[in-house]
């Protein structure tokens, strides 16, 4: 599915209000960026250190001083502002961050979510998730929704070793749009051509289905 | 006092088994000559505190790669994949903080706190063999405060007495870690005279740094 990452993308990125700041996290939360709402002023914090962060410099352009928290190379836009990493996380952790938008390898019904390792096999460290989940107003999980094996992602339970519990708001998949509340999970959009029991089939979680269920675009 | 000294008179102070601290996110503002010098002089037991761990070739992840370091504090270690292998053969002591976490600890340590409160790592590994208070009914761990033998800084622009200017993204963990260890060292990439830098613009100052060489 290579167009998963543009589905999630264009859907999260219809989900932010004009003046949010956003930290967007490595891989396909990076990609988010590329759909941002022209209409829309969002400011993207990047974690190493500043906000108005921009796309990818153009040949010839490039600062070695200015990269995202990825190591690539990035622009700072008009009106962003550098700090360091106190500062940087006082943002993150302070409630200063509209959103985050993160992976996931597990989330759970009780919006608990494991992304920072698989115990025996790869253990990169937290970086900087354990704080953008504590601290931001909302957690968006941008993720295909089932392993490359096809096992759920979504789970009644996270069994990995958790990033934080009880922060995840929202997850969007390829499949569909989906709210945790107290209740369980709501699917409240359903991507086009995916129907309710196909996206159940692939979700341990029981879906609870939004009354006005929409379709996802 | 003379502060801008030689590289070579810089590196006379290392030492086997001292605990350094290391400026710098994935390479970006980390004092690679310092670096360099480490393993030029087969400094052993490091003991290091930084962001990361860089890549097997490049900034800290060199130490890691060539064995001289006995135990990282870094909120990340994915692009090092020398590390985690190290860390699983029980052969690196390994402690992983998250990144805001990190950032405050060594934040306490140069300005005199104990430690701090944070609810990042509530509920996780992280707060295994950690005080946990509850302050009006939301709980935080008990995170102590981090310190260095010594510090290496980079910088963009240094003036003779030590004031430091950073530039953008390079800057991240560098000013944390010139409050927070007992010697400081600067990687310099411009040494200006006193006088040159607006004092309003000094984000480092002087007061902090024992050394500068040019990078």
């Amino acid at each position: 599915m290579s167009n998963v990452r543009e589905i999630v993308g264009r859907r999260i990125a219809k989900y932010f209000n004009d003046g949010d700041v956003v930290n967007l996290g490595i891989g396909m939360p990076t990609g988010v960026g590329n759909y941002l709402p022209e209409d829309k002023n969002i400011i993207l914090q990047s974690e190493n250190g500043f906000t108005g962060l921009g796309a990818s410099p153009a040949e010839g352009c490039e600062d070695k001083d200015v990269t995202n928290a990825g190591g690539q190379l990035v622009t700072i836009l008009p009106g962003g502002a550098c700090f360091d990493s106190a500062a940087s996380f006082g943002i993150i952790r302070g409630g200063h961050l509209a959103a985050t938008v993160l992976g996931a390898l597990e989330v759970d019904e009780k919006g608990n979510l494991a992304n920072w390792m698989v115990p025996g096999k790869i253990v990169p460290g937290m970086g900087g998730a354990m704080d953008l989940v504590t601290g931001a107003r909302k957690v968006i999980i941008a993720m295909e929704h089932a392993t490359k094996k096809g096992a759920p992602k979504i789970l009644k339970e996270c069994t990995l070793p958790l990033t934080a519990v009880g922060k995840v708001s929202i997850i969007v998949t390829e499949m569909g749009f989906m709210e945790v509340t107290k209740e369980g999970i709501v699917l409240k959009e359903i991507a086009p051509g995916v129907t309710v029991e196909e996206i159940q089939s692939k979700t341990e979680a029981k879906l609870i289905i939004s009354p006005d269920l929409k379709p996802m675009y | 006092m003379q502060k801008v000294i030689t590289r070579e008179k810089a590196l006379e102070v290392f030492k086997d088994n001292q605990v350094f601290m290391i400026g710098g996110f994935l390479n970006v503002g980390t004092p690679e000559s310092l670096v360099d010098g480490l393993i030029e002089k087969g400094i052993k037991d490091i003991t290091f505190i930084a962001n990361d761990t860089a890549f097997p070739e490049i900034g800290v992840g060199k130490l890691v790669v060539n064995r001289q370091v006995k135990k990282t504090i870094v909120s990340h270690i994915g692009t090092n994949p020398e590390t985690g292998k190290q860390m699983n053969a029980g052969e690196l002591d390994c402690e992983l903080v998250p990144q805001g976490t990190l950032a405050e600890r060594i934040r306490c340590g140069g300005a005199g706190l104990g430690g701090v409160l944070t609810p990042t790592g509530v509920g996780t590994v992280v707060e295994e063999g950690k005080q946990k208070i509850v302050l009006n009914g939301q709980e935080y761990l008990l995170e102590e405060a981090l310190k260095a033998d010594i510090a290496l800084i980079k910088a963009a622009k240094a003036d003779t007495f030590g004031n430091l200017v950073y530039r953008r993204s390079a800057r991240n963990f560098n000013p944390l870690m010139a409050t927070a260890a007992e010697l400081v060292i600067v990687e310099a990439e411009e040494i200006v005279e006193v006088g040159e830098l607006d004092p309003d613009e000094v984000m480092t100052p002087g007061i902090f740094v024992n050394f500068i060489i040019k990078g």
